[in-house]
């Protein structure tokens, strides 16, 4: 079973985030990275799967500039096997140019599994493995909760809005993770010593000129939070005089 | 010639109510210069009955796609069908909701026509150089706008964000072939869990009664759901340590790594509000929280807060929001 798992690089989201000069992006100098949360559970699932069969091989691929190499590196140290960077000065917020990218590295690499994230914690956007299967010709799965898979086939439990469903489908094919199905593993200090030995192949991303950009970033207005309408059950009923008669959604 | 395509959703032999606000949605591009608005919507056969409904929330034709086979939702199916009418079509735009279904369907059919795509925006509309889009990012910590130069423009909307508006048009009704047949999909759906029923989604309820470790032990999340009963309209939501330790199922965890909710009220209980529970709710229009700990961070972002035992709160807040239900 050879599973490929496409991590991205993105910030601390406990980060204070402040605004570039020029009122466009978000200014990440400075901030704190890490892999995004969902590609953190597509690792974990990855290695469950090979451990449970006791064959195969997990391979890490990140596309963006040098810096990605770390979370790499904690994937290797989680586990996988190797590593593929796709070198590019930014990651691209067009996720077809990424998920084109992606898709022309990992078309000869005889994968099984192609695993991604429900969504990258910074573009919230979820559809670069949608998009990265449909260039392959591969089966989709997305918001995936549970995952079987054996030779040739996989078995997912898809959650949908109140409701979910079973889906069988065959082998090679790309599922986005979503969050209950596991917790990343922390890597062990056996892990980080491994790490370091194992292979991690640089090499240029293609990438073609993109057609999405982002034009402005704001802060949401602050919240005028922070009053304290009174302690206790005897606060009740002027919490319920003000759901009708100020905020009126009562 | 400027016309829209949107999808509109169906489950189970009924339109869902995102279908409507998509419409809504796809309307406002189109009237910025007079295009058509096509709806495209596929099920088993019957489901053509449904399509009047399009028709008055403002489609101007709607595409019926009827298959015995389509009693489930197939991605595969509905990917291949939109992406050959959007091609067929040349339409300006393709509209999608940013449901389980529209977020798994529209980058498919983006890839398949060779376009990029605005996921779950918040809003929409034309701009000088294509169409712009208003989308959180960041966990919720701030509003960008994208700009979308690629045609069609390719959207997703966040459930909720559009009202379904009455807006009658024509209507007129065109059935499509299937663009592949079901029973060569790849994916099967084996089996639909139902969730538990009668109480709206989540992603879509007006109310949301979120409880967190505060609650103390799995049984006293009834008093949640009471709470929930009470206001009548209202979804059970709650944070990740709850789900963590099985009190609740973990689909209704809140939150950076759980799911985004912006009703018009959330009312936390018990809940710390840590910065990645903050993630999927501080867009509610107004906040309610009620902890025992006055230093709470949830305070900071509560526009109301009460400070006490929640077992001894939210059952007087339940008799309070019941009685001010039936003086209705
Ligand atoms: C990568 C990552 C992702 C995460 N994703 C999410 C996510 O998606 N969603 C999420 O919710 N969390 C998430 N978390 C966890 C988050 O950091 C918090 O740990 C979690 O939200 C805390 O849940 P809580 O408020 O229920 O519990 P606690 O933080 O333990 O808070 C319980 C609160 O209840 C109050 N309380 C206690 N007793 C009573 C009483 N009798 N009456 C009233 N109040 C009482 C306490 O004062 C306290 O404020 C994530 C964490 C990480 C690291
Ligand atoms: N630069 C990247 N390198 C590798 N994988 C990525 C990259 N960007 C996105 N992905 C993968 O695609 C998923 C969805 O990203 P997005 O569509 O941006 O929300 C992420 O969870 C990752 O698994």
């Amino acid at each position: 079973m050879k599973i490929a798992v496409c991590i991205k690089r993105v910030p601390d989201m406990e980060s204070r985030f402040r605004i570039s000069g020029d009122g466009k992006v978000v200014d990440e100098t400075g901030l704190k990275f890490d892999m995004s949360d969902f590609d953190g559970y597509a690792v974990e699932v990855a290695l469950q799967i090979t451990e449970k069969l006791g064959q195969g091989e997990v391979v890490v691929v990140s596309l963006g500039p040098d810096a990605v190499q770390e979370a790499l590196r904690k994937a290797l140290s989680m586990g996988a096997a190797r590593a593929i960077h796709l070198k590019a000065d930014q990651v691209p917020r067009d996720g077809f140019a990424v998920a084109r990218a992606l898709a022309a590295e990992l078309e000869s690499g005889g994968f099984d599994l192609i695993m991604f994230g429900k969504h990258a914690m910074d573009t919230m956007s979820g559809v670069v493995g949608p998009m990265t299967a449909e260039l392959l010709g591969l089966p989709n799965v997305s918001a995936v909760s549970k995952l079987d898979v054996e030779q040739g086939k996989g078995t997912a439990r898809r959650e949908l809005e109140g409701a979910a469903e079973i889906v069988e489908f065959p082998l090679p094919a790309v599922v986005s993770i979503d969050e209950g199905i596991a917790r990343p593993r922390y890597p062990s200090l056996k892990g980080i010593m491994a790490a370091k030995k194992k292979p991690l192949e640089s090499k240029p991303a293609q990438l073609d000129p993109t057609r999405l950009e982002v034009t402005k970033t704001e802060l949401p207005p602050d919240r005028q939070g922070g009053r304290i309408i009174g302690e206790g059950a005897a606060a009740v009923p002027e919490l319920v005089r003000l759901l009708q008669t100020e905020a009126k959604v009562l | 010639m400027a016309n829209v395509l949107v999808f509109a959703e169906t489950r189970g032999g009924d339109l869902r109510k995102v279908a409507l606000e998509a419409v809504t949605a796809a309307r406002t591009l189109a009237d910025r210069d007079g295009g058509e608005v096509h709806a495209l919507m596929l099920g088993a056969p019957g489901i053509a009955s449904k399509a009047e409904q399009l028709g008055r929330h403002g489609a101007d034709v709607v595409l019926v796609v009827e298959h015995p086979g389509l009693g489930n939702h197939s991605a595969e199916v509905a990917a291949a069908t939109a992406a050959a009418r959007a091609k067929e079509g040349g339409y300006a735009a393709v509209v999608f909701s940013a449901s389980a279904q529209g977020k798994d369907l529209a980058p498919r059919v983006a890839a398949k026509l060779g376009v990029p795509m605005a996921a779950d925006v918040l809003s929409f509309e034309k701009t000088g150089s294509g169409v712009s889009a208003q989308h959180p990012g960041y966990a919720s910590k701030v509003v960008q706008t994208l700009t979308l130069t690629a045609t069609p423009a390719i959207v997703s909307v966040r459930p909720g964000a559009y009202a379904p508006a009455a807006n009658p048009k024509a209507g007129r009704i065109e059935s499509l072939a299937p663009a592949m047949d079901p029973a060569s999909a790849r994916v099967v759906v084996k089996e639909m869990v139902q969730g538990r029923s009668g109480r709206p989604d989540l992603g879509e309820a007006p109310v949301v009664v979120s409880g967190g470790r505060g609650l103390r032990a799995a049984e006293n999340f009834k008093l949640v759901e009471e709470l929930a009963e009470a206001f009548g309209n209202a979804a059970v939501g709650c944070t990740r340590a709850v789900a963590d330790d099985g009190w609740r199922p973990q689909s209704d965890q809140i939150g950076q790594t759980g799911r985004t909710v912006s009703p018009q009220l959330y009312v936390a209980v018990g809940i710390s509000g840590a910065i990645q529970h903050l993630a999927g709710m501080r867009t509610a229009k107004t906040i309610v929280a009620i902890n025992r700990d006055k230093e709470a961070p949830i305070f900071k972002v509560a526009d109301y807060g009460i400070v006490g035992d929640a077992l001894e709160v939210v059952p007087a807040l339940t008799a309070a929001v019941r009685d001010a239900k039936k003086g209705h």
